[in-house]
């Protein structure tokens, strides 16, 4: 096991290049509010069940490496606000190998 | 005018539990809260989810949860404000203090424990359309308080949740004509109110666009028409009221302008002792505040009000010594005259 690389814009338009580690079952949102890329109480507010949509990224390169949508993820992104055709929530994208290289923009909240 | 003792801002499972031990020290709660039904974000966002970190229970639906507060909590007779906002904080004395709600209902209290979670839930307001504001309480609402207000009125309510199938069924007893509109073609909702819907469209009693999106609101004054884009189609429909049903967002809201020292949306307090905020007499407990170290767990929140009663007490009572007392050995005494103790043991001998 070890760190990915993962790219991530935040609101106001500034790239970060982060490390994420694979071992300690995180997923996207996580990694955004353990780097504080986007202002506490508003990312992540339902604390990762897919029923708020505060966590939404725009996937902007690698979204042939992500898992499938399940239903819950698709149906919250369908009453969502600001959505496009690359919406994911980031608290449904779990941090593996697999994902190395995945860059995203955070869509603007709520 | 409501008078308590300590005033508790948020119904949720931290602010429940207050009322319990401080029910233990004899001091009397009242509870504010802006959704309609106690529990916060476990009645509200995730009701049949479990919850696997309560201790004692090895895993524990939310709102069985907040069922079992409700019912702990019960004989220390809790007031509730419910669907009303606290806006304003201000101290009277040195003794008293006065929130108000955003209904002009005054409460006054001795202490005031702000458990406001993640803050004030609001509705998700389609702000993309353009005149949305013009027509808010001109024929958008954001909830259904009276169903009679919309009797005999047609009505186009939007969203894909449960609140949209849910009052759809509700009001097509009690509109002339209901619509639902969602974007996609699936719903997500409990299988029952799907399955509802579904024999109401089919029955003809509610007209179901979907996938479809509002695009424009009409009307002089009042909302008359919206325009709908329905499978890439426009098309006009006339209305009296449009329910967009979108779920709620929180928002830290008018506490924010109380003098509070906040960081991070959250409310700084003294976690080295009880829990008081920079406002002496005022604390903050539970997801709502923040310390070093701090968690937002339920059972941290469940501590954080344990120890802030003492302190509430030593202000209530000053210059008297609380000593503890397990509920084991003294029992629960409710302010109704209810008591409940463990069954003494019998003391017999054996032949």
């Amino acid at each position: 096991m070890s760190d990915i690389t993962v790219k991530i814009k935040d609101r106001e338009g500034v790239l970060h290049e982060i490390s994420a580690p694979t071992d300690m079952s995180m997923n996207l949102m996580e990694v955004i509010r353990a780097y504080e890329l986007a202002e506490e109480g508003t990312i992540g507010v339902c604390g990762g069940m897919a029923m708020c949509a505060s966590c939404q990224v725009y996937v902007v390169s690698g979204a042939e490496n992500l898992t499938e949508m399940g239903d819950e993820e698709d149906a919250m992104l369908g009453e969502a606000f600001h959505t496009r055709d690359n919406s994911r929530l980031g608290c449904q994208i779990h941090i593996t190998e697999d994902i190395e290289g995945l860059e995203v923009e955070i869509a603007p909240y709520p | 005018m409501i008078i308590t003792d300590l005033l508790i801002i948020g119904a949720g499972p931290t602010g429940l539990f207050t009322v319990f031990e401080a029910g233990l020290l004899k001091i009397k709660c009242h509870i504010i809260d802006a959704l309609p039904q106690p529990g916060g974000q476990l009645a509200e966002l995730y009701p049949k989810k479990p919850i696997f970190d309560i201790p004692g229970y090895p895993a524990i639906n939310a709102g069985e949860l907040v069922d079992n507060l409700m019912d702990q909590i019960k004989q220390f007779q809790p007031g509730f404000t419910l669907s009303e906002t606290a806006v304003s904080l201000r101290k009277i004395d040195d003794d008293w203090f006065e929130v108000i709600t955003n209904k002009g209902t005054v409460h006054r209290a001795r202490a005031v424990a702000i458990a406001g979670g993640l803050g004030t839930f609001e509705p998700r307001k389609p702000d993309h359309l353009e005149n949305l504001s013009q027509f808010e309480e001109n024929g958008v609402e954001y909830f259904v308080k009276d169903p009679e207000h919309f009797r005999d009125k047609k009505v186009v309510i939007a969203g894909g949740g449960d609140s949209a199938l849910d009052w759809s069924i509700f009001l097509s007893n009690v509109a002339s004509e209901v619509t639902l509109i969602h974007r996609r073609n699936e719903f997500r909702g409990a299988l029952d109110s799907v399955e509802k819907v579904q024999a109401l469209k089919d029955q003809g009693k509610i007209n179901l666009m979907t996938p479809a999106e509002v695009r424009e609101l009409k009307g002089t004054n009042h909302l008359e028409e919206i325009t709908i884009e329905v499978n890439g189609e426009t098309q006009s429909l006339a209305t009296d009221f449009f329910i967009p049903l979108f779920g709620l967002t929180p928002k830290l809201g008018e506490l924010a302008n109380w003098g509070l020292e906040i960081e991070k949306n959250a409310i700084k307090v003294n976690n080295a002792l009880d829990y008081q905020t920079n406002i002496e007499g005022v604390y903050a407990i539970g997801d709502i505040n923040t310390y070093p170290g701090k968690l937002k767990l339920i059972l941290c929140g469940f501590h954080e009000a344990t120890l802030m009663c003492q302190s509430v007490y030593s202000r209530m009572n000053l210059g008297k010594k609380y000593v503890l007392k397990y509920t084991t050995v003294s029992g629960v005494d409710g302010f109704d005259g209810s008591r409940k103790e463990a069954e003494k043991a019998v003391v017999k001998k054996i032949d």
